[in-house]
């Protein structure tokens, strides 16, 4: 190999690893630019890109927990029905006449005892996978929600509940007009993901859940109690679903059957078209942020260009075998033959 | 550096029973400072059970262990690593989405220690494997490089990197070659030789003579579970190591 060619080696190995982390932003800008042609008056204004920011405030939460879940070569299929079951729980807590700050918190304890649950389940029944764990507590959970609450809504929150899903940061002394808030959901996502992104890449609980995915043998041969990082994952994964619940309690100002429904596959989506791999070890929390982007974004543009819900289900469909083709594509051409 | 022939590691009269199967009877082992010890036999013969025994993944059910001259009960590989004793599994044991460096480094990582969280030290991971890979003559393009992107033979070396990046005095070594191209087979067993100067007491399971004769000192045969020959290499011939495998002597 003479030296040009090394050269040309080199930068290409260099470029693969910001390819893999970054190529997914790309795929959102496009989006965002097609998007923007096509509704040049409404899908950049204030009103329209704080309003994707609030509707996918509370799937980025379940997401993200799933995110983690996946990254150990696992799936939680619970997180819609865990999240469900906090919100009731919340519902029924605040109906009870607690103090605002005791009905903030019970989601948060309810979420992360389901997650519990599930990762003692999974390795402390030696389930022999995660699926049919979650697939079981998927029942449970929201069983026990229609349960405790006889499956009728409750409805009727304080603003202190509702200010995670419903609060407005006022920009006005920005000199920004009244309607050009700030909703504390964004926030709330902004500082989530960032704590996260942190956990995820410079602590060591954070490599070993990747290592975990990467080659359990390597990791338990390293001395890493595999269990112990699994069940912090799983339990780490419901709290972020009670977190969910928070944001929805505010958002609807309501606890409802049928809260969640569904929304673990919308999770899964968002973590595969964000480029994490469902043989776990690989995938960004950047990735799982565009991946929430990309779903929210896409909703909210073919809903202010009129198309039907159904061809949205058509279209996301679409998208995550497409993510997932473009996604064997770069491997393909990553990988040195 | 130890002292040149120091005893380092010795199992005596080591017997494990699985059940009513005796997979080990009363087998001897001793390995000495910078020497390279090889282990053959056929399948079954009791290889893999002996040196899980001697990294802590079964306990003997009965005999001892002695480590630089003391008796040493290992409850778990923690314990053997503690020891300095370190295992090169077959299948490796490597994270491929992990970098080289992390990889070395699994399960030890240097930390910044905030509260309960501790944070990874990246600079010292990619300072500590540099220098590492240097110390050991082991060439890849970066130690941020994934080890899925590595070769076979660049992936048993970065395996034999992790087993001697804590000051390891003894690395059990399974089937080092086995997978590996013709081409790569050399490189490792340099990096054994390099290991064996550097005092490091060297165990290597093999089916493969020309690895035993290319590495080792010494050559000991295990046939159905009990010591069956032993012999310095230059006592020794290539014919011979195979009747011991077959169990004839």
């Amino acid at each position: 190999m003479d030296s040009k060619d090394q050269d040309k080696d080199s930068l290409y190995l260099k470029l693969i690893p910001y390819f893999e982390k970054y190529g997914i932003l790309l795929l959102l800008v496009i989006m965002i630019v097609v998007m923007h042609f096509l509704q040049p008056d409404v899908f950049l204004s204030w009103r329209n890109v704080t309003n994707v920011f609030k509707q996918i405030s509370w799937q980025s939460m379940l997401a993200l927990g799933v995110f983690m879940v996946i990254v150990t070569a696992g799936i939680d299929l619970s997180v819609g029905s865990i999240m469900m079951l906090s919100l009731m729980i919340l519902a029924i807590v605040a109906k009870a006449g607690a103090p605002w700050y005791i009905v903030v918190i019970t989601p948060l304890i309810a979420g992360f005892l389901c997650g519990l649950f599930n990762g003692l389940g999974i390795t402390l029944l030696r389930m022999p996978h995660p699926f049919i764990m979650t697939l079981g507590t998927l029942y449970i959970f929201r069983g026990t929600g229609n349960l405790i609450s006889g499956g009728t809504p409750i409805s009727g929150f304080t603003d202190e509940v509702r200010y995670l899903g419903h609060g407005r940061i006022d920009l006005t002394w920005l000199g920004l007009e009244k309607s050009q808030y700030l909703p504390v959901s964004l926030v709330l996502i902004a500082i989530v993901y960032i704590i996260f992104w942190i956990f995820m890449n410079k602590t060591r609980t954070g490599k070993w859940i990747y290592a975990i995915g990467g080659n359990p043998n390597a990791a338990r041969a390293s001395g890493i109690n595999v269990n112990k990082i699994l069940v912090i994952v799983y339990s780490l994964c419901g709290f972020l679903s009670g977190i969910g619940a928070l944001i929805l309690a505010g958002r609807t100002d309501s606890g409802y059957p049928n809260a969640g429904l569904q929304s673990e596959l919308d999770a899964i989506a968002a973590c595969i078209i964000g480029g994490a791999s469902f043989f776990g070890g690989r995938g960004t929390v950047l990735g799982v942020f565009a991946g929430v982007m990309i779903m929210g974004i896409l909703r909210n543009g073919l809903n202010l260009m009129d198309v039907s819900s159904f061809w949205q289900q058509v279209l996301i469909g679409s998208i995550i075998v497409l993510a997932v083709y473009v996604d064997v594509l770069r491997r393909d051409f990553g990988t040195r033959k | 550096m130890s002292s040149a022939n120091q005893l380092l590691l010795e199992a005596k009269n080591v017997t494990k029973y699985f059940g009513t199967i005796t997979a080990l009877e009363n087998v001897n082992l001793k390995i000495h400072a910078g020497e390279c010890l090889g282990v053959v036999g056929d399948n079954g013969a009791g290889k893999t059970t002996l040196m899980k025994v001697l990294s802590g993944l079964y306990k003997p059910s009965a005999g001892s262990l002695h480590f630089e001259g003391k008796e040493k009960v290992l409850e778990s590989p923690r314990d053997s690593q503690n020891l300095g004793l370190e295992m090169v599994y077959q299948d490796l044991a490597l994270a491929g989405n992990l970098p080289i460096g992390e990889n070395i480094f699994l399960g030890r990582e240097p930390t910044t220690n905030l509260g309960l969280l501790k944070f990874l030290d990246y600079k010292k991971i990619k300072e500590l494997t540099e220098a590492h890979l240097g110390k050991l003559k082991i060439n890849v393009k970066s130690a941020d490089q994934k080890v899925e992107e590595l070769s076979g033979g660049q992936r048993q070396a970065v395996a034999i990197a992790r087993s001697t990046a804590f000051n390891a005095k003894v690395v059990i070594m399974d089937e080092p070659t086995a997978a590996l191209a013709i081409k790569e087979v050399g490189k490792v067993l340099d990096l054994i030789n390099s290991l064996k100067k550097t005092g490091v007491g060297v165990i290597v399971i093999s089916h493969r003579m020309d690895d035993i004769f290319a590495v080792c000192d010494r050559v000991m045969a295990l046939f159905q579970g009990t010591n069956f020959a032993e012999s310095e290499l230059s006592n020794t011939s290539r014919d011979e190591v195979i009747g011991w495998i077959m169990g004839k002597k």
